[in-house]
């Protein structure tokens, strides 16, 4: 199995774990679409070094995730992924950052709070997109977007984009395996990079043109139109104002700190 | 060269969103009289394209490194740059929602980035102009290493401003500059290799792609260069403010061995209009409004004693959210029996 193979069928899972029936799934995707903007707004305005004060929103996720019967094996799959940017820019803070601070018993450069919030950023940022996708489904968002004011164009892209990335995915997955066979498991040089993506390339464009002649004869007029309607009712208000609810509190109150005293 | 939630601040996130709402909303009322527009599946089927396509790593010669196509430049060759612009966009929207890539605050910044950059700017500037019309092979390369690099390293400056001015990673603006342009010149020569290597395999198979797309009027791009231009002046002034350092959590300044202040409080227009704005000005507790109260508001506290509590709340914090995630899977499971639901 290529690092293609498993990215396809990584995001064909998300997308069997949207169709299942949860209390998360059954939600209209737009609450759905602008709780995850608010969590993510308030994850990127704490502070750099505030580290412990996001972790309540932790717990948003864990039940979340439980309501949404996320396995955590697929979170952990995806964290495990961590983004090489993130970590590459951010391990020069304990560097630049050498201030000293008191942490408990130890005296550390206030460079690795900041190292430590990007890494729970980056971890807090993955997870909220991931139940969306997971409790949602790539379609869903796509018209949830649109309704929310995305260009239907660009919607459309989504959509196609969305339909074909993996079935030419898929196909680009067979050249590279073809390739990897008779090359001795070696990367393919730039001339060989060269023929197989025009090749794809030219495949793609036969393919465009017969995926449009056949969306002219079934009448298609610009809109991709979805069998299911979106509905916000009173159980999609209570899920926007809890969750956003929730993170105005997270945001302004120190939770963890308040939290000591109840246990100790 | 995807920016990243992990570094952006929720202005710099936010300038970029707008940035590329503007853009996009700009590019799809322009597609109304491109040919392009009437085949939605070629635009949708050419992004699917550099989506698979930006998954093939291939070796750079001389390196030990590999590398993908970025893919930006081809569609605008092909499709145009308004047409390429969505195209871009849809990949980078996909991208961000089903792997992580950038993630959806720093969408708007990862747009501005690989999309305006070199639809908007490297073709219709340095692509068209070298190129011309002709297909002849050394001008096409020459013309798609040119834009290809003026493109990354525009985006790449651009990841760099924006880093900087999130305030979240401490690398220098000069170091992150001479690391991140280098590479990215180096990245640049290999997309316009590979780029040149696709755009003469079509033109041998396909000539008529190449002819239809060298029709896409260029006088027309002017408004719409100028009016980005006034835009990146703009909000290139409005980042420089937030360049200043960023005042942090006053809760554990005093902690400081130093018992230095850790940020001075900006002034100015836009530091006044941040502060009205920002959910919490500067993310501090209301009753904390000097800098000399912060002390005793501060986290974690200056004694050793108190000082861990705030590592022990973040601990039970996080007990707390392993028992929320299994207790609800355990309660959840007890009322419906079937399938198991993974709860490790």
């Amino acid at each position: 199995m290529t690092y293609l193979d498993r990215a396809l069928s990584h995001v064909a899972a998300l997308d069997d774990l949207a169709r299942r029936e949860t209390p998360l799934t059954r939600l209209d995707p737009r609450a759905k679409v602008i709780v995850t903007f608010a969590f993510l707004v308030t994850v990127a305005s704490f502070g750099r070094h505030q580290v412990s004060q996001p972790l309540p929103l932790l717990v948003y996720l864990a039940a979340a995730m439980a309501f949404g019967d996320i396995p955590w094996r697929v979170v952990l799959a995806r964290l495990a992924i961590a983004s090489p940017f993130a970590i590459l820019v951010g391990m020069w803070n304990p560097i630049f950052e050498a201030q000293l601070v008191q942490l408990g018993p130890w005296t550390i450069a206030a460079g690795w709070l900041s190292l430590v919030s990007i890494l729970e950023r980056f971890s807090l940022a993955l997870m909220i997109v991931l139940l969306l996708l997971a409790t949602t489904g790539m379609d869903a968002v796509a018209a949830a977007l649109g309704r929310l004011g995305m260009p239907r164009v660009l919607v459309t892209q989504v959509l196609l984009l969305h339909r074909y990335g993996f079935v030419l995915g898929a196909e680009i997955s067979r050249m590279m395996r073809a390739h990897l066979l008779r090359a001795a498991g070696r990367a393919p040089e730039l001339s060989t990079a060269r023929s197989m993506l025009g090749g794809l390339f030219l495949r793609s464009i036969a393919r465009a043109e017969r995926v449009h002649e056949a969306m002219l004869c079934r009448g298609f007029d610009g809109v991709v139109r979805r069998r299911s309607r979106m509905h916000l009712g009173a159980r999609d208000a209570l899920f926007v104002c809890g969750s956003t609810g929730f993170f105005a509190l997270v945001r302004l109150v120190d939770l963890p700190r308040l939290l000591e005293p109840v246990f100790s | 060269m995807h920016m990243t939630d992990a570094l952006i601040s929720p202005v710099v996130g936010g300038l970029g969103w707008a940035a590329a709402i503007g853009l996009s909303a700009v590019a799809s009322r322009r597609m109304r009289n491109d040919p392009a527009a009437s085949r939605p599946a070629l635009m949708g089927v050419l992004g699917a394209f550099v989506f698979a396509a930006q998954m093939v790593n291939f070796a750079i010669p001389g390196t030990g490194s590999s590398g993908h196509l970025g893919g930006g430049l081809l569609l605008a060759v092909i499709l145009g740059p308004d047409a390429a612009f969505l195209a871009m966009t849809s990949v980078l929207t996909v991208q961000a929602l089903l792997f992580a890539d950038g993630g959806l605050l720093a969408l708007g910044c990862n747009i501005v980035n690989m999309g305006l950059f070199t639809c908007y700017v490297a073709y219709p500037l340095v692509y068209r102009p070298l190129a011309g019309f002709s297909l002849s092979r050394k001008r096409l390369t020459a013309a798609a290493i040119a834009a290809a690099v003026a493109g990354l390293l525009m985006g790449a400056f651009a990841v760099v401003l924006e880093t900087t001015s999130s305030g979240v990673a401490q690398l220098p603006f000069a170091t992150f500059t001479l690391f991140m342009l280098p590479i990215h010149l180096g990245i640049g020569v290999v997309e316009g290799l590979v780029t040149a290597g696709v755009l003469l395999y079509v033109a041998k198979a396909r000539p008529d792609l190449l002819q239809s797309a060298s029709n896409t009027p260029g006088s027309s791009l002017r408004p719409l260069l100028l009016t980005l231009l006034a835009a990146s002046v703009f909000v290139g002034g409005l980042l420089s403010w937030f360049a200043s350092p960023h005042p942090d959590g006053l809760e554990w300044s005093a902690a400081r061995a130093g018992d230095q202040q850790l940020a001075e409080p900006s002034d100015g227009l836009l530091a006044r209009i941040q502060d009205k704005t920002a959910l919490l000005p500067d993310y501090s507790l209301p009753a904390t409004s000097g800098a000399s109260e912060a002390p005793e508001e501060s986290w974690p506290a200056p004694s050793v004693g108190t000082s861990l509590s705030g590592i022990v709340g973040a601990g039970l914090t996080l007990v707390l959210a392993a028992a929320a995630g299994l207790g609800i899977r355990m309660l959840r499971s007890r009322d419906k029996p079937g399938p198991s639901s993974q709860a490790s």
